[in-house]
């Protein structure tokens, strides 16, 4: 493929090469240019914000917005900054991470080395949750969280996510398994392994690769999750993007702030932006997957 | 030893036999309550004619009938027809675009690529303040276009209630395009080399090549990718909110946020049910024919 239009373009000559290069760094610019007014802003001071241009650099450089945000910027009643918010994000995506994943690494596992009658129909019944908009299941977890004793609380959160995370693990961990062959589960079992034995000896060494994309997928997913935040916590409870839109959407003296928005918005980004800076390939991979079957 | 008795290996078999079931009862159990009767559950309520609580109250299409007077829901559904037909649009050319120039021998090509990809692990929430602030109509591109000489220029449509809505494209698209290069580049590379040399032999110019071989064959990458596109723009919520709140006014409401408003801050839950059924029969209308067609091409092509 790529020898085939490599002659075409060499045909079309250097000033097609050019062109190309021109276009691909110009989108890159594109990209990144809000990346950029973010960062730039964040260092900003109020009278840099007003008085200056939106692309132009901080000078001096001022690290108020960061604190402000961090610690005392308001967010609807409280004045308290993001931090507690940041911590309560991470509260319940580590269990839910981590729960959707060892559940969907283990149905992929009985899914595909243990296939029985029906089999077949539990995947589909898994999956059916990957397509339905989640507006339809709102109103029923209020009312099911409510009388469970979870409503407002980082632990319904974590069932929330962890329940409409495992269709997703699931099909992932699945699709992964497929193409291990299945000689080296039978070989476990003539050796005495049982289900969970094989699981823990054979499948587990192998799934590093399937395991990272779940994780991360999975990770991006609830960290940046809205909906169920706003829909099934308040107040004090509420997960970091939460907080962030109703940090831009109060201000304690009628002026914007736009340094701490910006800063509030860096702060909120930053864990996923240094997972996929980190473990982009698998996060690819993952979206890929998503895409194709989900 | 131990492992010898009967009994030990008639228990091993038998575990063998039921836990690979019993491993898939919480997940199996959890999506039948939590997927199917929650589905069932929802289109119970809009046909109920709960308020603030829900009630069993049995009122046929009632709540339907109001849904459909109502103003702000035909606004809504406007909305996302615009969002979405311009969403996915713009998605799926920028990423062809891209993904076509990146295909020609690119030095850095990996990093193009990560950086292209970036905005999807972003919050929406986090875009949607970051736009907001870039086309902030006093201090943000529009200030930046006039002090660059050209001081008539004006761009403010976050605060215009007829042109809102584009600035929920302008960052929407922003979010997935890279996403969108990146399923069509690997469309891209999966393609059999030998075809296109084939062709070009025969004396088939490159544009040629790409419009009668390498476009049609990325067909599947089409298909998963308007899937994708499409259900998201059905969804799409948090961008809406952080970016212009559904405002100015409600000239920006989108059935998710019709469906969260009505459903949980104004005690309309019938309401808020019938038009989340109605947006679960959205994405299975705009999927359906997509599925049809898939089955029918690989049905055909495996008859060959």
């Amino acid at each position: 493929m790529a020898a085939a239009t490599e002659d075409g373009i060499q045909r079309g000559g250097l000033i097609a090469r050019v062109l190309i290069y021109g276009v691909l760094i110009f989108a890159a610019a594109y990209f990144l240019l809000p990346l950029y007014v973010m960062l730039t802003t964040s260092f900003k001071t109020l009278g840099q914000i007003s008085g200056g241009s939106l692309l132009s650099l901080p000078s001096p450089w001022s690290t108020e917005g960061w604190s402000a945000a961090w610690s005392s910027a308001c967010t609807g009643g409280d004045c308290t900054g993001l931090h507690q918010y940041f911590w309560n994000s991470v509260r319940f995506t580590v269990p839910a991470v981590l729960l959707s994943t060892l559940f969907g690494a283990i149905n992929g596992y009985a899914l595909t080395k243990w296939r029985f009658r029906g089999s077949e129909l539990i995947f589909a019944l898994l999956l059916g949750g990957t397509f339905v908009p989640f507006q339809m299941f709102l109103l029923p977890m209020a009312n099911v969280l409510g009388k469970l004793g979870l409503a407002n609380s980082l632990a319904g959160l974590t069932l929330v996510h962890t329940v409409y995370g495992i269709a997703f693990t699931t099909l992932f961990c699945r699709n992964y398994y497929v193409s291990i062959p299945d000689e080296l589960v039978k070989a476990a079992r003539i050796d005495g392994a049982g289900f969970f034995s094989t699981f823990r000896y054979v499948i587990l060494p192998l799934s590093t690769p399937i395991l990272m994309v779940c994780i991360i997928w999975q990770f991006t997913q609830i960290w940046n999750d809205f909906l169920f935040g706003v829909v099934f916590t308040s107040g004090g409870s509420h997960p970091i993007t939460v907080a962030l839109n109703n940090l831009v959407n109060t201000s304690s003296t009628g002026i914007k702030r736009y340094n701490v928005d910006m800063a509030g918005a860096i702060i909120t980004a930053l864990p996923t932006l240094v997972v996929y800076m980190v473990a982009g390939r698998y996060f690819m991979r993952g979206l890929t997957a998503g895409a194709v079957k989900g | 030893m131990a492992d010898s008795s009967p009994n030990v290996a008639l228990l091993q078999r038998w575990l063998d036999r039921w836990l690979p079931k019993l491993s898939l009862i919480p997940s199996g159990l959890a999506s039948l309550i939590f997927i199917y009767a929650f589905i069932a559950w929802t289109i119970w309520l809009s046909f109920t004619s709960s308020s603030l609580l829900p009630s069993n109250n049995f009122a046929g299409l009632k709540e339907y009938d109001v849904l459909f007077q109502l103003d702000i829901w035909w606004v809504s559904v406007a909305n996302l027809a615009i969002f979405g037909v311009l969403y996915v649009a713009f998605c799926l050319a920028i990423g062809l675009f891209l993904a076509i120039l990146l295909d020609q021998k690119i030095r850095a090509e990996g990093w193009l690529r990560t950086i292209y990809l970036y905005p999807l692990a972003l919050s929406l929430v986090v875009t949607g303040v970051v736009w907001k602030w870039m086309l902030n109509p006093s201090l943000g591109l529009e200030h930046v276009v006039q002090s660059l000489g050209w001081t008539g220029f004006s761009f403010d449509w976050l605060i215009d209630p007829n042109m809102a809505i584009y600035t929920v494209v302008i960052a929407a698209v922003w979010q997935a395009s890279g996403f969108v290069t990146a399923l069509f580049l690997a469309g891209l590379r999966g393609i059999d080399s030998s075809i296109i040399k084939a062709a070009q032999m025969d004396g088939a110019s490159l544009p040629r090549v790409y419009l009668s071989i390498i476009i049609p064959s990325l067909r599947p990458v089409f298909f998963s990718a308007v899937i994708l596109l499409v259900s998201l723009a059905i969804k799409s919520f948090d961008l809406v909110i952080a970016l212009t709140g559904g405002g100015p006014g409600y000239s920006t409401w989108v059935p998710a946020i019709f469906m969260y408003d009505f459903g949980f801050n104004r005690g309309q839950i019938g309401l808020g049910a019938a038009a989340a059924t109605l947006m679960m029969a959205a994405v299975a209308l705009a999927m359906l024919p997509m599925l049809f067609a898939e089955l029918k091409e690989r049905r055909d092509g495996r008859s060959h």
